[in-house]
This record gives structure tokens, C-alpha cells and sequence, in this order.
């Protein structure tokens, strides 16, 4: 391990450790279950699972990644989210995989203590900490409506951005603005990469975003050394590129025409789709039906526990669309299950039917002809008339 | 006893083709039965779209339009007074009792609901604006004719001379109901399209199909009037009708190129001649159907021709295709539903049609044998 | 020749010509349209708000108590979850269907798109099917013009599916006694007050019950927005105080379907792919009973035809049985 005992983040260097090694290799994990939190982290991406050995040595470097992770207006949700992440649990990811360095609400120190440690981390690891913003950044007369040590929060913000090798936006708040750029939006709240402009800022959205979207992304940063894969919203597209839609467990109620009508109506307590009451999930793109939150299991999502999607990781529906508003519906395709306008149906020429068919005018052609051939040519052969008509 | 020349042919019932007839017709009743307890579609291939299929195109419209052999000689013996004709009217009327008899029959098969069959007869439910009503009540009303009209040969072989000669002085009244009905209903089985609109192809659409079908209807009346005497003759050695058979064909052969002068006006009319050529499935069953009219038409046309009796046999089994091949068209082929639904019978529905037409030969030749139908006697 | 033969063969040669007509004056021999009822109901489908989610097939198989369809070809990998009727059938009066295009990626796009349209009577201001029952088992109400079916009255002889040129009558060919199904417009919900189970439940106000005059109204006023614009959809019944559903109006086609189609339905459609696309076929304006009906009546008006043809049938015959000693 000395020979990656530099600060550089070139951790794709890295020599393929003896899997022994990870023993122990983070927050006193075994090495099962090391390996299985990485393998996790990869497949919560869509990676192959020998990524996760790549995610390992990362993770199991003692170069930790410096993080400055700035508050603006915000209801910290997203660090409660992160807080509740179990694999890794908060103390191993806080002290074995990041290095949180910066966070005003994780901070031991405080004041201008705190101030002044940001300050020397982020001239010691100028270009190589990653920024994280969480809430919205109030930009009306001059941003004063949330300030930091004296300063307005987006003062912070640009400052810090300056020398980052990477900036995550947590939250709908720093991906969007949130519920305070919500019309009037009297402060004047804008997103992280508005008050950023050039600069790629990563959006993770949610309400709370699902911590181990988060940290998928951050393992990416760490084992690839760039962003993951993005959408035009600067979304990583492992976690939000599918309708919520698609994935949930009460789609095949919405297929089959079955609807929850009000709370607590028969429809809601059978588990029937809840797009009649405002469900956003039809326009909604994330993954929480497939991973849900919380660590407890299936159906942890607020779908899965009766709430309708209210559309929190997309800019023009969370916070922007009225509750009870429909979504609308967007599909890739229509569903296959449908009947085509023009479907073709009714049996076709059975083998069977054919040969009854053929038989019949073999039959007809036949006997045809036989009684042609008995036949004379001419009336005359025949035999003579008869006169008796009346 | 009154001088009737009819008799009956005596010999062996159960020959053999009788006796294959008969295995076709108990096939038929084992897939009848089933359709009774399992439903329609557990025997046919009829669906949504193609609602009516062989049970009703080949068993009713096309088997009617076999048994217009008694209206057609009714006409020509009674109406035009061609009295010439007549050893031909009591086999034809034969034909027709059958092929009525076994049509009305059919249609109890096919129908969905047939116990309710006596609604059409409850004034309360007439519904007079419906083809397929007047349909119905003169199909009723004139297999009830056709079984008067044929009753003085029953009437013969049970002796009974006495009830003939009463039912003699009323039988003009059956003779001219027995012309009246099928000229209305006949017609109407083209009138029963008139509802289809676009769902026809234009080749066959048209305000003229109620006389098209009739006069097609008329010609196959001839032709198995000219198909059963040619095979009849031959089959039981009797005299020949070959005169009679060919004084009568010019008449057809007329019918039938009026048919298709009327049916090509009718489509240059009505602007419909890029249709004759749009190389489609319509298109050639279009023209086949044409060649298939105008071959015994050229044949009963044709003075050296329609003597020959081979010549006369084959006219009489194209007429008969002709016709049949027109009735297929308009009502199964012709017909688009969309939606995407296709039919094509099923071998089951196909035996069943078969079954009928079985159970109608052997009908036929028990009757033959049995009645005074055929005119003259077997030689010594 | 016979004299009165011969007028009498002249005469019914004319008799045939004149009724069967010209062929350039068979419009003539149609009688006119029937007329829209007075309180004619009706529906308002816009396929652009429809999204697909058979909230409609499933309430109209509740409230119609027909069972669920699975086609045997569709059984294996379905089993007996989903509906999965290919078309409205003997068991299904109202299905959605959908029009796909290459791609499929945008609905309501005729190129690379998609559009779904909902199938069901259309109950027909001059109905084919009503015309052609021979039973009077289709009846189409005087005032509401509400087509029904009376299966006590059917003999199953299903003229009016071979008749109807949008395929909507069914039979039941899967059952012993089947009969004829079609949507009758959940009369026996309207009955109780209630509006058809379709559009009391169809979540965006897709299917919108109402007065046929009413709904044409609203049809206009949605074609004469301008794409993009805000507009509030009704939902359920015309005119009821139900909640709207806002959304934008969208790329309309400019044809309301079923205003003239074969005299006119009182079903209207609304969509954003041309109608023929959707299985809505182009149809005349005349409806077709007028023509058959315009036919038949001709030739049987008063039954005068028939009988003067059996009158002269029967002095003919009369005449030839006369002279045929062995006439029968």
C-alpha cells in the first residue's frame, strides 16, 4: 500500500490488492462485508460486480477524499438522509471512505474554528476536494438572506467551487432551487449551477435524495476519476433514468384500470395505483421504487407506503405542480399488453381445413369428370327423347 | 288414376355411394351436436368480424339458390307457358324442396339464439324495415309452398287421387306464390348487402345487387335443372332429355349475358374500373368469377355447342360455380370488416356444410327412388 | 303472343327497372337520414387527454358484469391477471387500443408516435344495426337515441355485427347460449341517476358524458384554442361541478368524428392522429340504412309491387294449369 501513499487522486494506479488485504479495510468491516459494500455500490450504478473491486481499492486507500459540504437554505434532509445510511454505516463513511472535512452540520468544531480549518483545507487540496451544496442559494440583494461567518452563502459557494475537482449539488434545493424558489420565491433562490455558470455541477435531486445515490456518485468521483454517466439535467442517469412509473409495484394496477380514489378508500388499502391522486410518478424520473430508503426492505418509498410520487427529482414538478394535479403520462411506448388499432385476428387456413376444402373440389372435379367421360357427345347418342310431355 | 308419366325408379337404397354420403352426414351430426352443447365457436372459425360464414353464405344463400330450380321451370312452364318443359318440373321442384328444406334447416344451426326462432313470427317483434325479415317469412312461406306443390307425388303414391284432384283446382294460387316468393326473397339476399356500404368492396356494391342476385339466382335454377336431368338420365339409364335440356338453354345463356352486361355498365357507371384492376385479391376473384359466367354462357349460346352433352354438363357445373363463386365473393370475400379480422372455415364447419349437402343427395336419390318424381321408366 | 301477356311482361319488366332504378339514380331510392333526438346523449372521447390506463374497460366490466378476457394465445404469460381482450368482443364492450408508429416515442404523433382510442358503440343517429334486426331486438331510444339490445327478442342472427360498419355488436361464440353484447350506454346506471361507468371514472376526463349538443360545443371550443394554452378539461359529466383537469391543450386534428360519419354518431372524437389511423374509418355522410331501407321500401312500399306481380303470377298460372291437363 506505500506505493499509492501520494495525494494525488490518480487511483487508477492503483496495483490489485490481495483481497485479504480489505480485512478490516473500512470501519472495522470484514472483508465480506467490505466486498459486499462495494459490489453494492457498483450495482446500484448498473456496473459490472468486478467494479466493485475497483470501488474496494479506492475505498481502502487511506488517501480519503476532502469534502466541503456548504448549507445554504435548506432543511438539512439531505444530510438527515445521508445520516441514515447503513452500508456503510455514517462513522465508516465519514471516517474511512470521505474525508468530511467541511460540514456545517457534522462540524465538531465551530465558528471561526470551523471557518479557518475550510479555508486551510481548501488551499491544501486546491483542486482535489469535492464540493458538495446542499440547499438553495438566495441571490436577491446580494444573497443576504442566508449567510455563513459574516457572508453571504453565495459568496461560499463560488469561493469554494473555485478549487474543486468536483461539485455535487444534494437535494432538489441545490439541483433546482426547491421549494424556496417556489413562486414569489422572495428570496431570489436559485440552484447551485445557476450561481456556477461554466462549471459542471452533478445534481443529485430528491426530498431527500436517496443517500446511496449520493454515494454511488461519490465512489464514481473516487474510482474513475470523472463523473458518471450524466442526462441533459446533469442527473448521473444510473439513478434517474428511469420513470418512476416504470418500476413500481403498483404499475400493474394502474394497467389493469384499478385506482385508489381517495385516502383510505377500498381502492388505497388494497394497494391500487394512486395515480388518481396525484401521483407523479407517470413524469417522474428516479429510482426509489427499485431501491427504496431507509435500509428496511421492500416497498420503503413513499409510493410503496401509500403516499402518491410527488415528483421531488423533477425541476418542473416537485414543489411547481399542485398536489393533486395529474401527471403526465410519459411513457417510453405505449404498453405491449395493449391491442393494436389494426391487430390481426381470426384463425387463419388450418392444414386440416385446407385438406377438407382441396378434398371437396377433388371430389366435385372428379366425380365432374367421370360422369362426362360416361356421357354421350351429342343428344343424338343419347337415347330418344321423350315425347310425353303434356 | 290420373295419366301421370312420373314414377318411381324402384332399385337398392343403400348402395354404396349412399352409404358414404351417409358416414359425410353422421360426421356432421357429431359436430353439430358439439355446436349445440359447446357453443358456435367451438365448431366454426366465425368471430367478431366475420359474423356469418359457410353455415350461412354456402348452406342458405348458395344451397337456396340450388333449389331455384322448381322456381326457375315454375316460371318458365307456368308464367311463360312453356308447357314443353314440363317432364323437368317435378325433379327441379325436388331440388328446390331441399335445398330450401335443408337451408331453412341450416339456419337454425347457425343461429345464435335459435330458440327464440318463433319471434320472427310475432307481429309485436316485426321489424318490416329489415331485408333479413322479409327474408325469413318468405323463405318460410315458400318451403311451405314448395312442399305443396311437390305434394301431388305423395299424394300419388299414397293413392289418394281424390285430395290431388282438389288440391289440382288451388294449385295455381301455390304456383304463383311459388314464383312470387322466391323473385322477392332472391333478390333480397342481394338487398341483404345494401346495408354493407364501404365494408363491400365497390366491385361488388352496387344499388343493383337485388336483381343481380336474382337473375344469377335464375340461372343456377337452370343450371341444376340441366346438371340433375344430365345426371339423372345418365345415371339411371333413363330417356333422354337432351331436347328439352337444349331448347332451354339460349334462354339461360341470354340470362347470363345480361347478368354481365348489367354487372360491367354498372361498374363503368359507377367509375369503378381502376378497382377491376387493382391486382388485389378482390380484383382477381373479379375476374375469375367473370370467366367462370362467361364460359357456359358462350357454351349455351353456341347452337353446335349446347347439344353436345358434355358440353351442357360442364355449362351447367360453371353456372352453378358461377353463381356460387358470386355468392362467396359479395358476402365473405367483398367484405372487409377492419379491424384486422380474417376468416377462412374451419374443418369442422367445413364438414358440417358437407354433411348437409350429403344428407340433400341422399334425400334426393331415397326420394327418386321412392316417389313418382323422374319422369318415364327404366327401360325394359 | 297472348296480348295481356305481354303488357303484364312489359309492364313488370318496368316494374323491376324502375324499382331497382338506374344505376346513376340510386341515391335517389335512399330515403333522408334520420334526425338527432332531441335529448340525444352522448360521449366526447379526446384521445389526447386518454393515457392509457383502462380505468373505463374495468368499470364497464364491473358495472356490466362481464367477466375478464385472456385469448388463448395471450393465456401463457398472463395468467389470469390482466385482461387482455384484442378487441371489444362478446365479453368486452369497451376497450382501449393503441396506434403505434416506428419508434413510438411521442404520444398523439402520427410519425414515430403513438395515440390510443377507446371502442365502443357509437350509437349511431341512423343506425345500421337497428335497421337490419329483423326482431326489433336493437332499439334505439326516441328521445335520448340510446341503442339497446333486447336478447329476449334476438334469434342470434347477427346481421347487426355483419352490419354495423364500426364492428360493435358481438356474439358470444364461446357459450352455449350466447347473445349479443354491446355497450347500451350503462342505461340501467342512468336509470339510478348515475352517468356510464366510463366516464364516471376515467381519471382525465378523456370520455366526458353529456348532451350530444353540449359536447359538440365543447369539442369546437377546445379545436379553437391555440396549442400550448391552459385549458380546464371536465371530467365525468358535462356540466357537472366536478373538478377539472387542467392541462395544455394540445395539437389537435381539426376533424370532429362522428358529427356526419354515416349520418352522424352520437359518440364525437377528438384526437392528435388522423382518425383513420386510430380504426375510425372514413365513412359517407349518408348513413347506410338509408340506402337499404330506401330500396326495400321502394319495393315493397304499401306491398302494392308484390301483389300486383302476384296478381298477374296468378292469372298466369291459372291460364297454363288450364291448359296442362296434368298441371301441378
Amino acid at each position: 500500500m506505500d506505493k499509492i501513499n501520494d495525494t494525488s487522486i490518480d487511483f487508477a494506479s492503483f496495483t490489485k490488492q490481495e483481497l485479504d488485504s480489505y480485512e478490516g479495510g473500512l470501519g472495522g468491516l470484514t472483508r465480506r462485508e467490505f466486498l459486499k459494500y462495494c459490489t453494492g455500490i457498483a450495482a446500484t450504478m448498473g456496473l459490472p460486480m468486478s467494479v466493485g473491486l475497483r470501488i474496494a481499492e479506492a475505498a481502502a486507500t487511506k488517501i480519503r477524499p476532502p469534502i466541503i459540504w456548504l448549507h445554504g437554505q435548506e432543511c438539512t434532509g439531505c444530510t438527515e438522509s445521508l445520516l441514515r445510511s447503513y452500508h456503510p454505516t455514517l462513522e465508516a463513511l465519514i471516517l474511512d471512505t470521505i474525508s468530511l472535512d467541511y460540514h456545517e452540520t457534522l462540524c465538531v468544531g465551530a465558528g471561526k474554528q470551523a471557518e479557518a480549518h475550510k479555508r486551510k483545507v481548501m488551499e491544501e487540496f486546491h483542486g482535489k476536494y469535492v464540493l458538495v451544496t446542499e440547499g438553495g442559494t438566495p441571490t436577491k440583494d446580494g444573497g443576504i438572506y442566508c449567510k455563513v461567518g459574516g457572508r453571504p452563502h453565495v459568496e461560499h459557494v463560488r469561493e469554494a467551487a473555485e478549487g474543486a475537482a468536483a461539485i455535487i449539488a444534494i437535494g432538489s434545493c441545490a439541483s433546482w432551487g426547491g421549494i424556496q424558489a417556489a413562486h414569489p420565491n422572495p428570496t431570489g433562490a436559485k440552484a447551485t449551477h445557476e450561481v456556477l455558470p461554466g462549471k459542471t455541477v452533478i445534481n443529485i435531486p430528491g426530498c431527500p435524495p436517496n443517500p446511496y445515490n449520493f454515494l454511488s456518485t461519490v465512489m464514481y468521483l473516487l474510482t474513475f476519476n470523472k463523473p458518471p454517466e450524466l442526462d441533459q439535467q446533469n442527473r448521473p442517469k444510473f439513478a434517474y433514468g428511469r420513470l418512476v412509473h416504470e418500476n413500481c409495484e403498483r404499475r400493474p394496477h394502474f394497467d389493469a384500470g384499478r385506482f385508489a380514489l381517495e385516502f383510505g378508500d377500498y381502492g388505497h388499502r388494497q394497494g391500487f395505483c394512486l395515480y388518481k391522486l396525484g401521483c407523479k410518478g407517470p413524469e417522474t424520473y428516479a429510482n426509489c421504487p427499485a431501491i427504496g430508503f431507509g435500509d428496511v426492505g421492500f416497498g420503503s418509498w413513499p409510493v410503496g407506503t401509500g403516499h402518491p410520487c410527488f415528483g421531488c427529482t423533477m425541476k418542473e414538478t416537485g414543489f411547481e405542480k399542485p398536489l393533486h394535479a395529474l401527471a403526465d403520462v410519459k411513457t417510453f411506448s405505449p404498453p405491449t399488453a395493449f391491442p393494436a388499432v389494426d391487430a390481426a385476428k381470426g384463425e387463419g387456413i388450418t392444414p386440416a381445413a385446407a385438406a377438407v376444402a382441396a378434398g371437396v373440389g377433388g371430389l366435385v372435379v372428379g366425380a365432374a369428370a367421370t360422369a362426362m367421360r360416361n356421357m354421350g357427345h351429342s343428344a343424338d347418342s343419347g337415347q330418344p327423347p321423350d315425347d310425353q310431355d303434356s | 288414376m290420373a295419366q301421370s308419366t312420373h314414377q318411381p325408379l324402384g332399385g337398392k337404397l343403400l348402395t354404396k355411394p349412399f352409404l358414404f354420403f351417409g358416414l359425410l352426414f353422421l360426421i356432421a351430426v357429431y359436430f353439430l351436436a358439439t355446436r349445440f352443447v359447446f357453443g358456435l365457436g367451438s365448431v366454426t372459425n366465425l368471430n367478431g368480424g366475420y359474423p356469418w360464414g359457410i353455415w350461412v353464405v354456402v348452406d342458405v344463400i348458395i344451397g337456396t339458390a340450388f333449389g331455384c330450380g322448381g322456381f326457375a321451370m315454375a316460371l318458365l312452364v307456368y308464367i311463360f307457358n312453356k308447357g314443353e318443359y314440363h317432364p323437368l318440373m317435378r325433379p327441379a321442384l325436388l331440388g328446390g324442396l331441399f335445398g330450401y328444406t335443408l337451408g331453412g334447416m341450416a339456419v337454425i344451426f347457425d343461429l345464435g339464439r335459435y330458440w327464440n326462432f318463433y319471434n320472427l313470427l310475432l307481429p309485436w317483434y316485426a321489424q318490416p324495415s329489415s331485408v333479413m325479415f322479409e327474408v325469413a317469412l318468405c323463405v318460410m312461406a315458400y318451403i311451405l309452398v314448395l312442399w305443396i306443390e311437390f305434394s301431388p307425388a305423395f299424394l300419388e303414391r299414397l293413392g289418394l287421387t281424390n285430395a290431388k284432384q282438389k288440391l289440382k283446382r288451388f294449385m295455381y294460387v301455390v304456383i304463383a306464390l311459388g314464383v312470387l316468393l322466391p323473385t322477392m326473397h332472391q333478390s333480397s339476399l342481394g338487398s341483404l348487402l345494401l346495408v354493407m356500404g364501404s365494408q363491400l368492396s365497390p366491385l361488388w356494391f352496387t344499388a343493383w345487387l337485388p336483381l343481380l342476385f336474382l337473375l344469377t339466382a335464375i340461372a343456377m335454377g337452370y343450371g341444376i335443372v340441366i346438371l340433375e336431368s344430365t345426371l339423372v338420365t345418365n345415371a339411371f339409364k333413363l330417356p333422354s332429355e337432351q331436347r328439352i335440356l337444349s331448347k332451354l338453354s339460349p334462354i339461360v345463356g341470354w340470362l347470363l349475358a345480361g347478368f354481365l352486361v348489367l354487372r360491367f355498365v354498372d361498374l363503368l357507371a359507377r367509375g369503378h374500373v381502376a378497382s377491376m384492376f387493382a391486382g388485389d385479391l378482390n380484383a382477381s376473384m373479379f375476374w375469375l368469377e367473370v370467366l367462370v359466367f362467361v364460359i357456359p354462357a358462350v357454351i349455351l349460346l353456341s347452337p353446335a355447342r349446347r347439344t353436345n352433352q358434355r358440353q351442357m354438363f360442364l355449362a351447367a357445373l360453371l353456372l352453378l360455380a358461377a353463381g356460387s363463386l358470386y355468392r362467396i365473393n359479395a358476402y365473405l370475400v367483398a367484405y372487409d370488416p377492419g379491424n384486422g379480422w380474417s376468416y377462412f372455415p374451419s374443418a369442422p364447419e367445413l364438414m358440417v356444410t358437407i354433411g348437409v349437402i350429403a344428407l340433400e343427395i341422399m334425400l334426393y336419390l331415397f326420394f327418386v327412388k321412392k316417389l313418382p318424381v323422374l319422369h318415364g321408366t327404366r327401360p325394359a | 303472343m297472348d296480348k295481356n301477356r305481354r303488357r303484364f311482361l312489359q309492364g313488370a319488366a318496368g316494374a323491376l327497372a324502375g324499382a331497382v332504378a338506374p344505376v346513376e339514380s340510386a341515391q335517389a331510392l335512399r330515403r333522408e337520414n334520420k334526425q338527432l333526438p332531441p335529448n340525444a346523449l352522448g360521449m366526447l372521447y379526446d384521445s389526447t387527454l386518454c393515457i392509457g390506463c383502462r380505468a373505463c374497460v374495468t368499470a364497464c366490466k364491473e358495472a356490466n358484469d362481464v367477466p375478464v378476457e385472456q385469448p388463448a394465445h395471450l393465456r401463457e404469460w398472463n395468467v389470469g391477471v390482466w385482461d387482455s381482450g384484442e378487441d371489444i368482443s362478446g365479453k368486452t364492450l369497451n376497450t382501449i387500443r393503441v396506434f403505434t408508429h416506428g419508434t413510438k416515442e411521442q404520444k398523439d404523433r402520427s410519425e414515430n408516435g403513438y395515440a390510443f382510442i377507446k371502442r365502443h358503440c357509437l350509437h349511431c343517429v341512423d343506425p345500421s344495426c337497428v335497421s337490419v334486426c329483423p326482431v326489433s331486438a336493437m332499439l334505439k331510444d326516441a328521445d335520448t337515441g340510446i341503442v339497446t339490445h333486447n336478447p329476449d327478442a334476438c334469434i342470434g342472427c347477427r346481421y347487426c355485427v355483419y352490419g354495423c360498419p364500426f364492428g360493435v355488436p358481438q356474439y358470444q361464440f364461446d357459450e352455449t347460449f350466447g347473445k349479443i353484447a354491446k355497450c347500451q350506454f350503462c342505461e340501467h346506471l342512468q336509470k339510478k341517476g348515475q352517468i356510464p361507468a366510463c366516464c364516471d371514472v376515467c381519471p382525465t376526463g378523456a370520455s366526458l358524458f353529456g348532451l350530444v349538443a353540449d359536447l359538440q360545443k365543447e369539442a369546437e371550443q377546445r379545436l379553437s384554442q391555440k396549442p400550448g394554452d391552459r385549458y380546464e378539461f371536465p371530467r365525468g359529466r358535462l356540466g357537472d361541478d366536478r373538478p377539472t383537469h387542467e392541462a395544455a391543450i394540445p395539437e389537435y386534428q381539426s376533424h370532429v368524428y362522428g358529427v356526419k360519419e354515416v349520418g352522424g354518431t352520437q359518440i364525437r372524437y377528438l384526437a392528435g392522429v388522423p382518425h383513420e389511423k386510430l380504426g375510425l374509418p372514413k365513412l359517407p355522410d349518408e348513413s347506410y340504412a338509408s340506402l337499404s331501407e330506401g330500396v326495400q321500401h321502394t319495393l315493397y312500399k304499401g306491398m302494392i309491387a308484390p301483389l300486383a306481380l302476384l296478381g298477374g303470377l296468378l292469372y298466369l298460372a291459372r291460364r297454363s294449369t288450364k291448359q296442362h291437363e296434368d298441371g301441378e
